[in-house]
């Protein structure tokens, strides 16, 4: 735990870290972000992203609608050119033509040509990744296959509902056998068993070794299938989880405080990787058991009048209606 | 490249998986099967009123530039209508993702659709030009004075056209794009005849102002060329046709159209290189 830093709030705190975070060489990194950050005309889409995502992990990117995970994404695979700071994905510059060989997409509400068959579809994606054609006569079959569409290989896909297409979308994700997949909504449109072959592709995909990257609004889906979460909301990230690690969700501590100062709350993030302030209940997830009285004792020598201090368990639904609730009125 | 070749594979296929092709094909071919026909009931009704082999001649020529004229429009038409949803349509509707993340470079994918489009066209154009020369001269013994040079103005504005349209494609909808695209061209046809209209009865100014909308748009200027070099100098001269030579764009003009498709081609990859897609 630990390995990854999250939001532009981290580097501002950087200075009280009590250790410094652990480094992982660059190249066993899929992704590392620094700082992206995406406005478009007045909306800030993507406040400062700073993300690692190691390679063969299965990485969550959890959030509201609207919270900027698409357009991460996005930058990430250089359709949307980022207003500021940037990115290696797979140990290269955004863009690269190299790594965007071995990364697989499914763009959120697949779309594409509608007078293609489902196989000439498969085939001039796979033509546009230079796989030869001796080896698509077999792959693209096969992948029809894999997403369950070999019954309609020679329906075009303007005959195609909703579900389809978003099946025959992630069969060209993944007709390259990518080393990174990134998928947004991919459950969107889909069925329950549907749904089930998602879970059952990623399963597969990380089996195989490859990374993957999924977008979601849904905490069941990536409750399931992720190695660690991270939780994003109006284009910041709010933390970031190892799904793996029990001790995790002990770390939480819940407050009920007065008098405390934006400064006050910045010094917070020195021993906490996530910390919510709404009103008077101030909610934190410190980064080790051990550090719940010196937060304490920081707390109280700052000023601030502590009513309530209470170490919790924050189960993820907690924590994600906790991020989805402070101003987000559903 | 070979990227570029694939997108305009797909392209070409598009347009004839869409029917585009096909339709066009079939008003173009219907287009000159009635131009055939009505040439021949001239040339009977010429025979039964004993009009003069060089009179003969002088109509005929004129009925052939009013053949090209009509070519030329539809070739406009077709070039705008078959091109104009290309970019802004798949950029509309996202479908441009699962191209421009694959590795391919998005000059590849402009570059690829431009290529598809044109060879399409080309064939068209060259299909109707080079069909209406020979039915025309096949029944009446009149053809163009340079079909060549013809066909290759005319091929010039089509291309000049498709290029325009992929530019305002990276900019905006569709919609906004035809409007503009054929916006221009009818400020470009009107700046034409008012230049022709200038030039006849001697007043500079108008002659001013088609060159100005010549300049913000030389597709008709590519045409009223076309005309000068397939018409011949009698037939001009003898007011034979609509089409005067009282003020023809030089080979200047031709040189600036050449120009500003190639700019045109280029601002597109630029711009679509630099937006968020
Ligand atoms: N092209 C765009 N122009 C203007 N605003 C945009 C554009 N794309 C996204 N946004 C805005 O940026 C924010 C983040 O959008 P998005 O990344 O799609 O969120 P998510 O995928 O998490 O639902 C939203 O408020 C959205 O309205
Ligand atoms: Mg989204």
């Amino acid at each position: 735990m630990g390995v990854v830093s999250s939001s532009i709030r981290d580097q501002e705190a950087e200075t009280l870290q009590p250790e410094p975070l652990p480094t992982v060489p660059r190249t066993e990194l899929a992704i590392s972000a620094r700082r992206l950050r995406k406005v478009f005309e007045d909306k800030i889409a993507v406040r400062g992203l700073t993300l690692d995502v190691r390679r063969g992990e299965v990485f969550g990117f959890l959030g509201p609608n609207g919270a900027g995970k698409s357009t991460s994404v996005k930058m990430l695979l250089d359709l949307v050119k980022p207003s500021s700071g940037d990115a290696e994905v797979l140990g290269r510059p955004i863009g690269d033509l190299q790594a965007k060989a071995r990364i697989g997409f499914l763009p959120e509400h697949f779309r594409f040509y509608d007078w293609l068959t489902a196989t000439e579809l498969l085939r001039l994606h796979g033509r546009l990744y230079d796989i030869p054609p001796e080896a698509l006569r077999h792959r693209v079959p096969t992948m029809l296959e894999t997403v369950g569409l070999s019954p309609h290989s020679k329906k075009q896909l303007r005959h195609f509902s909703k579900g389809m297409l978003q099946r025959i979308g992630l069969a060209q994700s993944l007709i390259n056998e990518p080393d990174l997949l990134f998928l947004d909504e991919p459950t969107s449109g889909l069925d329950p068993v549907g749904r089930r072959l998602v879970r059952d592709i990623i399963k597969s995909e990380r089996e195989r070794g490859a990374t993957v990257f999924l977008n979601s609004h849904l905490l069941s889906e990536v409750e399931v299938t992720c190695d660690r979460v991270a939780f994003i909301k109006a284009g910041e990230v709010i933390e970031i989880r190892d799904m793996n690690s029990f001790a995790e969700g002990r770390n939480g501590i819940r407050a009920r405080v007065t008098g405390i100062s934006e400064d006050v709350l910045l010094g917070l993030h020195a021993f906490a990787s996530s910390v919510l302030c709404d009103s008077e209940l101030l909610t934190m997830n410190l980064n080790g058991p051990e550090l719940a009285p010196r937060v304490l004792r920081y707390l109280v020598e700052h000023g601030v009048e502590v009513f309530e201090f209470t170490p919790v368990r924050l189960s993820l639904e907690d924590r994600f209606l906790e991020i989805l609730g402070a101003d987000h009125g559903l | 490249m070979t990227h570029a070749w694939i997108m305009a594979g797909v392209t070409f296929r598009e347009a004839a998986r869409k029917k585009i092709l096909w339709m066009a094909l079939a008003a173009g071919v219907a287009f000159l099967l009635l131009f055939s026909l009505g040439l021949h009931f001239q040339m009977e009704s010429f025979e039964d009123n004993h009009v003069r082999g060089f009179v003969r001649r002088q109509a005929v020529s004129g009925i052939l530039m009013m053949g090209f004229y009509a070519i030329d429009s539809l070739v406009v038409v077709m070039t705008v209508l078959a091109s104009v949803d290309t970019l802004s349509g798949e950029i509309a509707s996202g479908a441009i993702q699962a191209i421009a993340t694959k590795p391919v470079s998005r000059w590849e994918v402009l570059a690829g659709k431009w290529l598809g489009f044109s060879f399409m066209l080309s064939l068209y154009i060259a299909l109707m030009v080079i069909g209406i020369d020979t039915l025309a001269h096949f029944i009446t013994g009149v053809a163009a004075r340079h079909i060549l040079r013809g066909f290759g103005l005319i091929w010039m504005e089509s291309m000049l056209l498709l290029s325009v349209t992929f530019f305002f494609g990276t900019w905006f909808s569709t919609l906004t794009n035809g409007v503009l695209t054929l916006g221009l061209h009818g400020l470009a046809f009107l700046g034409g005849w008012l230049e022709q209209a200038g030039a006849l009865t001697h007043t500079p100014k108008a002659v001013d102002v088609g060159i100005v909308a010549s300049i913000l748009m030389p597709s008709e200027s590519l045409w009223r060329r076309a005309v000068f070099e397939m018409q011949s100098p009698l037939t001009t001269a003898l007011n034979f046709s609509p089409f005067s030579g009282a003020s023809v764009p030089s080979p200047l003009m031709i040189g600036y159209a050449a120009l500003y498709l190639v700019l045109f081609f280029f601002l597109a990859i630029q711009r679509l290189e630099k937006r968020d897609l």
